[in-house]
């Protein structure tokens, strides 16, 4: 755990927390007493070889799935089910073929209270702020655009609007990026560094990238083999807004290095 | 392009020519009897002699079996939305949606005569009974095969199960509806013109079963064609209406001019 002052709750809080998988015979234990603590508005990435559990911290964290023992507190009340303050995306787009991508942003504001019960009434509103949501994610002029005619990456740009069109406080990244060739991918990291840098949202960030979760993150959390726990922390103190040529720079490429060790070893690690 | 596009459009229309040329040389051919097999010339005389009575025929059968597809189509959809979104409703009235569809619908037409007597009702439930199987199972399977993916989007958000089957459910089972629309439609015709077979006055069913019993058999097969006919106008507009409705699932190209089948 860093040091964080005992009369300053974290923002979301996980304790002591294992999850199981599968039935009583042959259960699979995604994560065993993990912790973590995220305060508000912190940027955190959290990395690990590949099947550690890093998903299923972020299915507890959103409350998709319940935790088998241990507390995960989100703004200080327990998760006991999806939460409203909550935006995620995922490694695939997953937009809805029969919307437009201006519909499949809205998508959010027709279930998430209180904009469900005023959302006929403020349609027009609610159509504009999608628009300027697209724009900033460099998708001006696709909102007509069925998400199928749009390239991987500018799909992906569109998940992020709907992850954010409600302004949640809380976004859950899945590996976003992970699927992305390299350059869509370091664009997106500035539009997502911007629009954090602008909102102040509190994100988690799920990765197997080393040089994406330094570059994007105030801290990275290695978690180590299934089942998965939090073995090490590490603050990342670049200055911000970082930049694509800071990634070549010394203290940057010796902090992925570092973590590239951490990794290795979370992956021998039982 | 534009003529892949007019050889496309012509090609059914060839096809059908070259079936009634084939069938009218096979008949003259080996000198086959008329009250075996007639040839296309004279049924279509017969088609145009007996316009009168095929016209008021085929309007009704057209009638019953429309009434029955609507019926199917409404039950179908509130039964297969309903037993795609309730996995215990799925496993207990599955097996008796098969067992039920497994029956011969000629075998289910006496007992409607005893129940309705003879006429329009039996035809308009047979259309019903034999047409809405297909639409139940197929928008069953689109609700029921949900990504589990597109589901945690809307739980992310707090969805509750209705707005998840609202928002996604069932906008995307409607290719699967259509679908099976076009086969549905196809079924229905089936359905009615064997009740009129059966048990009735009128219809196109009724028709053929009078011509065949005078021997007229250039007037069964001028039925037969009426029939056919009536099928594919109405899978046409079923296959329109699948393309205009979801077209975004065939990506807005013209894959959809594809059947899909159940």
């Amino acid at each position: 755990m860093e040091g964080r002052l005992p009369d300053e709750p974290a923002f979301v809080d996980i304790t002591d927390v294992s999850l199981a998988y599968g039935g009583d015979d042959h259960q699979t234990l995604a994560l065993e007493n993990a912790s973590m603590a995220i305060g508000r508005g912190e940027f955190v990435a959290v990395v690990g070889p590949s099947g550690c559990g890093k998903s299923s911290l972020l299915k507890l964290v959103s409350g998709l799935h319940p935790a088998s023992a241990g507390s995960v507190r989100v703004g200080g009340d327990p998760v006991g089910g999806p939460l409203k303050i909550v935006g995620m995306a995922f490694q695939n787009p997953i937009m809805l073929p029969w919307r437009t991508t201006l519909q499949n942003v809205l998508l959010p504001l027709e279930i998430v209270e209180p904009h469900r019960s005023v959302y006929r009434r403020r349609k027009k509103e609610f159509r504009e702020k999608a628009d300027s949501l697209l724009e900033t994610v460099g998708l001006q002029g696709f909102g007509d655009r069925f998400p199928w005619q749009l390239s991987g990456g500018m799909q992906q740009r569109a998940s992020l609007c709907r992850a954010l069109i409600h302004e949640p406080d809380l976004l859950l990244l899945d590996e976003p990026f992970a699927a992305l060739d390299a350059f869509t991918r370091e664009e997106l990291w500035d539009v997502l560094q911007d629009l954090w840098m602008r909102n102040g949202f509190t994100v988690v960030l799920v990765t197997h990238d080393l040089r994406e979760a330094v570059y994007l993150a105030d801290r990275v959390d290695v978690v180590s083999n299934r089942p998965g726990r939090v073995i090490f922390s590490r603050d990342v103190t670049l200055p911000r807004p970082r930049r694509l040529d800071n990634t070549y720079d010394a203290d940057f490429v010796e902090l992925v290095h570092e973590l590239r060790d951490h990794i290795s070893k979370a992956r021998q690690a039982p | 392009m534009k003529r892949l596009l007019s050889r496309g459009t012509l090609a059914p229309w060839l096809a059908t020519i070259a079936l009634f040329v084939f069938w009218e040389a096979v008949v003259r051919l080996f000198g086959i009897a008329e009250f075996i097999l007639p040839t296309p010339t004279a049924t279509f005389a017969a088609l145009f002699e007996f316009w009168g009575p095929i016209w008021h025929n085929a309007f009704q059968t057209l009638f019953t079996t429309m009434v029955g597809f609507a019926i199917a189509v409404v039950f179908g959809l509130v039964l297969g939305v309903a037993v795609g979104a309730s996995a215990l409703l799925y496993q207990s009235i599955y097996p008796l949606l098969i067992g039920f569809n497994s029956i011969p619908k000629v075998a289910v037409v006496p007992i409607l005569v005893l129940w309705f007597g003879i006429g329009t009702v039996p035809a308009i439930i047979t259309a019903f009974l034999i047409s809405f199987f297909p639409i139940v199972v197929n928008v069953a399977t689109g609700i029921a095969t949900l990504e589990p993916e597109m589901q945690d989007v809307l739980r992310s958000l707090g969805a509750r199960r209705i707005d998840i089957l609202r928002k996604v459910g069932v906008p995307r089972s409607m290719p699967y509806f259509f679908a099976s629309l076009k086969i549905s439609i196809t079924l229905a015709f089936v359905g009615s013109v064997i009740s009129e077979t059966v048990a009735a006055n009128s219809g196109i069913g009724h028709l053929m079963l009078q011509a065949s019993s005078s021997f007229r058999v250039p007037l069964v097969f001028a039925g037969l064609l009426v029939i056919a006919f009536l099928g594919i106008v109405m899978y046409a507009v079923a296959a329109l209406a699948e393309r205009r409705l979801t077209g975004w699932a065939t990506r807005g190209q013209d894959g959809a001019v594809y059947a899909t089948g159940g």
